[in-house]
């Protein structure tokens, strides 16, 4: 048990950097190409399509075939959302969302991994989406209160 | 509409290696990657607080890694001002919340499981993205 506990850090750490190489080699950590992407009613760039399809034929299948694994080598349960529910939450937040990486071009995994090359801007939108996590948090504590 | 400054082998290579980490996470963590999660509850829950914590840390060193192996020089442009920043990161932070998810945990993740729910949700926000930017540049 001790062993497994702190094996699972070091999956995370590595896990957290194999992300961040593949942010950088893909280029999607520069906003800019995050924006040309987006840009499809002008000077379209579609690399970042790539990056989706590159990320699901990985994922998804091999996501299938350990699905029905007893456990995960680290931890005593897989643990992930499987919420099912579509209702105006989700296409308000993700309205939200989209606007705010139409804006910029940066989205969290980006953002974070940018704050690597020392750039005040990803800071000052690191730091503002760390208060819309807990905005959000603070209401759904008020709401669950009432 | 023009297409500009396409390179699909870097594109695919770099997605190829994020869905790694996406399945090594999965099989020996049993968790699915989302970043906007990752990082929202690292702020809000104890629950695995330290590998949240760590996840991040590595996802900053990731770019530190690329550069010390390839000595290549990673570019980054962003242009606007830190209003318009610090409102995008209150809409990103937001609305990822109220949704559950971002380009990662909605986009990668919820699609691999072919989870409706997720679909919609990129949908929705690629389509809102290519509106604001198409809004933009008519301002």
């Amino acid at each position: 048990m001790g062993k497994k506990f702190n094996m699972s850090r070091i999956v995370s750490l590595v896990c957290g950097i194999i992300f961040g190489i593949g942010l950088t080699v893909s280029q999607m950590i520069d906003p800019a190409k995050v924006l040309g992407f987006l840009n499809i009613f002008g000077e379209w760039d579609p690399s970042l399509a790539f990056v989706m399809i590159g990320a699901l034929v990985i994922s998804s299948p091999f996501f299938h075939l350990f699905k029905n694994n007893k456990k995960p080598v680290f931890a005593e349960s897989f643990n992930y959302s499987i919420n099912k529910k579509l209702n105006k939450k989700l296409i308000i937040g993700s309205a939200l969302f989209g606007a705010g990486w139409g804006l910029t071009g940066l989205c969290p995994g980006p953002a974070i991994a940018s704050l690597a090359l020392l750039n005040v801007n990803s800071a000052v939108f690191v730091v503002t989406m760390f208060v819309g996590f807990y905005l959000v948090k603070l209401s759904d504590s008020i709401n669950q209160a009432r | 509409m023009n297409i500009v400054n396409f390179t699909p082998i870097p594109a695919l290579l770099g997605g190829l290696i994020i869905g790694l980490a996406v399945i090594f996470f999965f099989i020996f963590n049993g968790r699915l990657i989302g970043i906007s999660g990752i990082a929202s509850n690292f702020l809000i829950t104890k629950k695995n607080r330290f590998d949240n914590f760590l996840f991040i840390v590595g996802l900053i060193i990731g770019p530190i890694v690329y550069k010390y192996f390839t000595s290549q020089e990673i570019n980054i442009s962003i242009s606007n001002s830190f209003f318009l920043l610090a409102v995008a990161g209150l809409l990103v932070g937001s609305g990822t919340r109220i949704s559950g998810g971002c380009t990662s945990g909605h986009g990668i993740s919820g699609i691999s499981r072919f989870s409706l729910r997720s679909i919609i949700a990129t949908i929705t926000f690629m389509i809102v993205g290519i509106l604001t930017v198409w809004g933009k540049s008519l301002i």
